[in-house]
């Protein structure tokens, strides 16, 4: 018998809780929920940079980086047209930098300054190794060798055939 | 440790050359030698390691020697490029445009460092920019 009972009451409480759950929905979607809507909806697009959402009352204010004026205006339309959300404040600034620059690293710009002089060699930069391909001449290997090393790379791997 | 013993002999030259903040330590593989020093230590340091790994093959050794980390504001420089002018740039890369440019062996003087790699400078001529380190040396 109590053992029916507590079954009993597991259901009536399973019950309670789908009602609950149900009637949730119904209600206007949490400012949480909107802010992973509309961060969904603009994070789509790649021209994005570090954006940040935030929502209050159903007004989601858009804060980041696009390129341009055009994707701003994209991006605002693209959260309003979220349901749930009653009006957009778009705060998205438009870069003025170059965007080919800012995703460089330093160590990158600084090994494509130090080679430019050395039009034989090519230059990469993965996880701070820095890989020299192509040829150089014997005189000029020090100099350059000495530039690289004071850019505090993590190795020099030198493939340069040399002349 | 391995590569303290293979090269045992730059580490005992840095030392012995008074090395200024010599740091030597072993990492993953790669031997870092950081320090500061005088032109002409620097280029016995790199001598020595060119012969003990010739044409810098083994790409074990990561060696950072200052040679001037005392070289002040004032200091008079000379152009030293292979062969070229020297360009002077509005700003500390070479994304930034030429302003102007030195010849070779002209003799310039340092307004300020934005970095080890980039100096501004000023000529006789009153032309002001930013150029890289590595083709100026200073007048001793």
């Amino acid at each position: 018998m109590k053992n029916l009972m507590s079954k009993m009451m597991a259901l009536v409480m399973v019950v309670a809780f789908m009602g609950a759950t149900v009637t949730g929905c119904k209600n206007k979607p949490k400012d949480a929920d909107l802010k992973t809507a509309v961060e969904t909806a603009i994070q789509a697009n790649p021209k994005l940079t570090a954006s940040g959402v935030t929502v209050e009352k159903g007004v989601a204010t858009l804060s980041g980086q696009v390129p341009d004026e055009a994707t701003k205006e994209e991006l605002g339309k693209a959260a309003a047209a979220v349901p749930g959300v009653a009006s957009v404040v778009n705060n998205l600034t438009i870069a003025v930098t170059n965007v080919e620059i800012a995703a460089d690293s330093p160590l990158a710009i600084a090994v494509k300054d130090a080679t430019k002089d050395f039009p034989t060699v090519a230059a990469t930069v993965a996880d701070g190794v820095v890989t020299l391909k192509g040829e150089i001449q014997k005189a000029n290997l020090q100099k350059l060798m000495m530039v690289l090393n004071a850019l505090k790379p993590k190795k020099v791997d030198n493939q340069l055939v040399i002349k | 440790m391995a590569l303290q013993e293979k090269y045992k002999e730059l580490i005992d030259a840095a030392t012995a050359a008074g090395v200024n903040d010599l740091n030597v330590r072993e990492q993953e593989g790669v031997l870092y030698i950081d320090g500061a020093s005088s032109g002409a230590v620097k280029q016995q340091l790199w001598d020595t390691y060119e012969r003990l790994d010739p044409n810098y093959a083994s790409g074990d050794v990561v060696m950072n020697i200052n040679s001037v980390a005392g070289v002040v504001e004032g200091t008079k420089l000379k152009v030293t490029t292979n062969s070229s002018n020297l360009n002077i740039r509005k700003g500390p890369s070479t994304n930034d445009d030429i302003v102007g440019k030195a010849a070779r062996h002209e003799v310039v003087t340092l307004v300020g460092k934005e970095n080890d790699q980039w100096w501004l400078i000023k000529t006789d001529q009153g032309e002001q920019g930013y150029s890289f380190t590595q083709y100026l040396t200073p007048v001793e």
